[in-house]
């Protein structure tokens, strides 16, 4: 029905345009070319007129209208250190090519009115002028050498990357159909390398190559938390296609490519908290955010920085956002802090782990960290002998008080301490779970425990403050029933017997 | 008044014209045996220029009802498009339960991408160049025809196929290509990546290279005419500023569109041999490819080394009919002619020295970009010589304000303001923030887009009686003009504001992010002004089809008073143009004015005053 109607319009529309021609045609016949082209001739031009005059307005005022989406006017302005310059390098841009687009624009139609058709008149057999055409020439050029100099100097500012030697915080960002993936490196600094043939979508979204120690404590962030005035340079991939990160806000925009990094450098300038301030004082941001809850936040207050991507990249490209949040180096350590690495969370000691069963920087210091404050802790008890302090990185060889080579950092840890309370005397029991003989097992706790003692004795810790004992499978701390018991069951553990004051 | 001078241009050509012996050679049976081969398969210029132009038009309607698709889905992308399933079938998505249609996402891409690919290259190129450098070559030089009709006819039916494989592909169960017009791997290469980039790329890249086997045998053609059939006394400095920009279209087309061709070439055999020119390093639907080492900026360097000179093969056959017809319209010779054609000349030129502009946040090595700014820029310098030179020709003139020059005006109107948009663009550093937004979109379709078609009009409304014996008609010309100056404007002005605002082009819509959807009335806006500049089309269309068999019909040879040897042929002309000798030309095209005489004709010779003056 509707495309019978839709034909019959058009059939409808063409009759009319027909008529309209025949009509005009005939008026021509009737009242004689030559007045009818007079009077057209006339009115166009006047229309012309009309037009330049309306179209100069238009353009003066739809621009004063919209002065708000204008770079570095209203709550446009940039949120970043390089923003600015590219701002006022278009301003000053628009300053030259406006005065060039209003002047030119009324000579033409001035002189298509001015000199419309006239009986009797002959055009002007002008057909070129050597000093004219020498000043329209070199006019331009000097304006375009003016525009492209500063423009230069902006892009090689702008565009350089960081000296190896400069502190920056580097993150990373990955496209692919149709989400950004944000990774940060960490407190190490530096991220870890990928490879696609180890991108797995259920546990190594990344490819992250874990056999690369700087990957360890990698994170993966839902938004981008960046500290307000510190340099950053983001590293841009990309999966399956291009794609393009941009960060409208920030004057910022570059290809992420598959197989090829590319790179941006900028400094963020405005915290997201500043920037909502500085919108809140336009009345266009001073509606509720949500006009069904006119009583809601306003818009103003829900603003954020938005991460884009601006190259074609298949049919969800208008879809893939991230917040951006740019917030003062406080909240930003709070916030970093607060991040726990993909590998530790998903990978460590499962079978994926390359380092599974051994132990990892990282582990060692926070152990380390943890060993001295349980100690301690410990010493400021009023009766520090009832705390024991279990010794959860100290192994021996199944059925043997062999040490293994990975107990040296708990008991260097060990050692430290003692070194640094000097005046305190420990004990050193050993524990076992109930398999096997009963007295066997007191036996094999007894020469641990003074295996741990001997070593410490190697390490300089005099002996007189060293006790060792062996509890055997007297003392459980968990049951005997399951795997993970009997685990907990097998162990070192430590005790403040004495303290010298 | 001034006397109106008449010219006798029979007795002109017998007398003074060059004798090649033409109709001696019994050519009138071969042309005019039966109706396939006199409008079908036909070897005449004339008749080919025509065909270029049917078949542009039918191009330009297509992919300009796409663009009114998508522009609804940008305007009212909440709005049920289910009026439109009898004809998108099932790429409007029902709604089950409260009967709304939505646009398919991988459809709107689709629709984007096709857009672009027609307009440019079927519209602008095909029907614009193609048109009309086929018409005006061999009439302007005083040749009989091309130097080779049958390469001439091959060109047209290239193109022809190219279009048939092209709307072959518009019915694919798996949609047409969708990865936009420049087509960038990896998205372009792997159907995994998108439903269009399967079969719909496939037959893409078949369209596009039987294209371009189309625009290399006009060029060579085109080349060879101009260089070599050109009539007694018609020497390089007296050809007309429409040749000029035709002939250098040619030689850019010619030296641009293989380097396209072979980038296509690489990816055909990425898509189909497993070779890794563009590809390294991909991960696409749970699944690591083996290409490795590829790269897929190296893509865009030969894609653009043709993008950008592309550019000015749209544009320079525009600028070259509005040259000519300010010029005659205006009755006063073009102004700083060969100012013009060293324009020309310089723009070909750093057109091929300018390509990585596109190409400024891709990754490319910054420090290269700061050589491909200074070319861009300094475009800017011949293409402010042509807007001066085009407003000088108007000054002091006698302008006649009918069609063709009404578009012409426009075109220098369209042509400022979106040149000077570019002078933005081109500076890497604001590039930064503009690339990829709708400040693109709006300049280079008022630059290259509304421009070119702007040019094409005026092209039209001025050499239609030459085409067909009679003229449009006047008024609904400007109608057409004025629905079409103010709707372009209304279309493309207010897309700046959304590009300064950061807005990104090819969103299929924009309310995901806050910064983007706070537009939703300019955008209503805009797809209304589509919608009236769009009827304004059909407008012309109606016009121009009833145009030629009930048009006023011309009854003088040359009815613009013009001074160009295409108006001195029968008004019906025949194969071979001219009945007997070819004219012999005796000065250059522009004698308007010039001793208080309206006009002298090409082929009139040098009067005894002005042979003085020449001796000097």
């Amino acid at each position: 029905m509707i495309g019978i109607l839709i034909v019959g319009i058009i059939f409808l529309f063409g009759v009319v345009v027909v008529q309209i021609g025949k009509v005009t045609d005939l008026t021509a016949k009737i009242r004689g070319e030559e007045t009818v082209n007079r009077n057209i001739t006339n009115s166009q031009a006047k229309w012309l007129m009309v037009f330049c005059v309306v179209f100069l307005v238009y353009c003066v005022a739809s621009a004063w209208y919209y002065k708000n989406s204008m770079l570095g006017y209203g709550p446009h302005e940039a949120a970043s250190a390089h923003g600015g310059d590219i701002d006022s390098l278009f301003n000053v841009t628009l300053f030259f090519t406006g005065i060039v687009f209003i002047l030119t624009h009324i000579a033409l139609f001035w002189f298509t009115y001015k000199y419309r058709r006239q009986e009797g008149r002959v055009g002007k057999f002008f057909s070129h002028d050597n000093k004219l055409e020498a000043i329209w020439t070199i006019v331009p050029a000097l304006v375009m050498v003016y525009l492209v100099t500063n423009g230069l100097v902006v892009w090689n500012e702008v565009m350089p990357d960081v000296d190896p030697q400069e502190e920056v915080l580097e993150f990373e960002a990955t496209g692919s159909q149709f989400l950004w993936e944000i990774r940060y490196p960490g407190p190490d600094g530096k991220l870890g390398t990928k490879n696609f043939r180890l991108i797995n979508g259920g546990n190594n979204p990344l490819g992250q190559d874990w056999t690369d120690k700087k990957n360890i404590d990698d994170f993966h962030a839902t938004d981008i938390y960046l500290p307000v005035n510190q340099k950053v340079r983001v590293r841009i991939t990309a999966k399956d296609v291009l794609h393009n990160f941009y960060l409208p806000h920030f004057r910022l925009k570059m290809d992420a490519i598959p197989g090829l990094p590319t790179y941006f450098v900028f400094t963020p300038t405005k915290t997201t908290e500043e920037y909502r301030e500085e919108l809140s004082k336009y009345p266009e941001w001073q509606v509720p955010f949500d006009p069904e809850d006119p009583n809601g936040p306003q818009r103003w207050e829900m603003f954020d920085y938005e991460l884009a991507c601006a190259e074609l990249c298949g049919k969800g490209h208008y879809s893939m956002r991230r917040i951006v949040k740019v917030v003062s180096q406080e909240e930003y350590d709070e916030w970093f802090n607060a991040q726990s690495s993909y590998y530790v969370q998903n990978i460590r000691n499962t079978d994926l782990d390359p380092f599974k069963g051994e132990l990892l920087d990282y582990e060692i210091n926070a152990r380390s960290k943890e060993l001295l404050s349980e100690f301690e802790a410990a010493l400021i008890e009023d009766n520090p002998s009832d705390i024991s302090i279990n010794l959860t990185n100290v192994f021996f060889n199944t059925g043997s008080a062999e040490l293994r080579e990975r107990s040296k950092y708990e008991l260097e840890n060990i050692s430290k301490i003692l070194k640094e309370y000097s005046d305190v005397s420990i004990e050193i029991s050993g524990h076992t779970d109930n398999t096997g003989d009963a007295n066997a097992n007191l036996i094999l706790s007894r020469e641990r425990a003074n295996a741990v003692i001997n070593y410490l004795v190697n390490k300089g810790i005099g002996s007189n403050r060293l006790r060792a004992v062996g509890y055997g499978q007297s003392q459980p701390a968990d049951t005997n029933d399951t795997v993970e018991g009997r685990q907990a069951n097998r162990r070192i553990e430590m005790k403040i017997i004495s303290q010298n004051l | 008044m001034s006397e109106v001078r008449t010219f006798n241009e029979e007795a002109l050509i017998e007398e003074q014209g060059y004798d090649d012996h033409f109709h001696e050679h019994h050519h009138e049976d071969k042309y005019k045996s039966s109706f396939i081969f006199k409008y079908i398969f036909s070897l005449d210029h004339k008749i080919i220029a025509r065909q270029f132009l049917f078949t542009g038009m039918f191009w330009a309607i297509i992919g300009a009802g796409m663009s009114i698709i998508f522009r609804l889905q940008l305007g009212f992308p909440d709005e049920s498009l289910a009026w439109l399933k009898p004809m998108l079938g099932r790429w409007i998505m029902m709604n089950e339960e409260t009967g709304v249609g939505t646009l398919d996402p991988q459809f709107y891409y689709a629709l984007v991408t096709m857009h672009g690919t027609i307009i440019v290259f079927f519209v602008l190129t095909a029907g614009l160049s193609g048109t009309f450098s086929n018409l005006l070559i061999p009439l302007q030089l005083g040749a009989r025809d091309m130097a080779s009709p049958l390469l001439n006819m091959m060109s047209y039916w290239f193109f022809f196929l190219a279009g048939v494989v092209m709307f072959f592909s518009l019915f694919l169960s798996t949609g047409p290509f969708s990865g936009g017009w420049v087509a960038y791997p990896p998205l372009s290469a792997l159907p995994q990546a998108s439903s269009g980039s399967g079969a719909g790329m496939t037959l893409w890249l078949v369209s596009l290279t039987l294209f371009v086997v189309s625009v290399l045998l006009g060029g060579i053609n085109y080349i060879t005419t101009v260089l070599n059939l050109r009539t007694k006394g018609m020497s390089l400095w007296r050809m007309p500023l429409t040749i000029w920009a035709f002939f250098v279209t040619a030689i850019i087309g010619l030296l641009s569109f293989p380097v396209l061709v072979s980038g296509f070439f690489l990816l055909i055999a990425d898509r189909s041999l497993g070779t890794s020119f563009y590809l390294s390093e991909i991960f696409i639907n749970g699944q690591a490819l083996d290409y490795v080492g590829g790269s897929p900026v190296l893509y865009q360097h030969l894609f653009w080394f043709l993008g950008h000179p592309e550019v000015y093969i749209i544009i320079l056959p525009a600028m070259g009919i509005v040259s000519e017809v300010l010029s005659v319209h205006a009755r006063k010779p073009i102004f700083g002619y060969k100012a013009m054609v060293y324009s020309i000349l310089a723009i070909a030129f750093l057109s091929f020295i300018v390509w990585a502009h596109h190409m400024f946040m891709s990754g490319v090595n910054p420090f290269i970009s700061n050589f491909f700014v200074i070319f861009t820029l300094i475009i800017a310098v011949p293409s402010a010589v042509k807007v001066f030179n085009w407003i000088t020709t108007l000054w002091g003139g006698n302008i006649r304000l009918n069609s063709p020059m009404l578009f012409a005006i426009g075109f220098v109107s369209m042509f400022i303001s979106g040149g000077l948009t570019g002078i933005f663009l081109g500076n890497s550093a604001i590039d930064i923030q503009l690339h990829d937004t709708y400040f693109v979109v709006a300049h280079f379709h008022i630059v290259m887009g509304i421009a070119a078609f702007f040019g094409m009009f005026a092209g039209v409304y001025h050499w239609f009686p030459r085409m067909f014996g009679r003229f449009m008609n006047e008024t609904l010309g400007r109608i057409h003009f004025w629905m079409t100056m103010i709707g372009a404007y209304a279309i493309f002005w207010p897309m700046h504001y959304l590009g300064m605002a950061g807005v990104p082009r090819r969103y299929y819509r924009f309310d995901s992010f806050e910064a983007f959807g706070q537009f939703s009335t300019m955008n209503e806006f805009i797809t209304i002004a589509a919608i009236i500049t769009f009827a304004a089309q059909i407008l012309f269309v109606i016009n121009f089809i009833w145009s030629i068999n009930n048009g006023r019909k011309m009854t003088t040879k040359n009815p613009w008073l013009a001074t160009t040897l295409e108006w001195t042929t029968p008004i019906k002309a025949g194969h071979g143009n001219w009945p007997g000798k070819i004219p012999t030309v005796h000065r250059w095209a522009y004698d308007y004015g010039k001793d208080g005489q309206d006009f002298i004709p090409q082929i009139v010779p040098l009067s005894e005053k002005e042979l003085a003056e020449d001796a000097h």
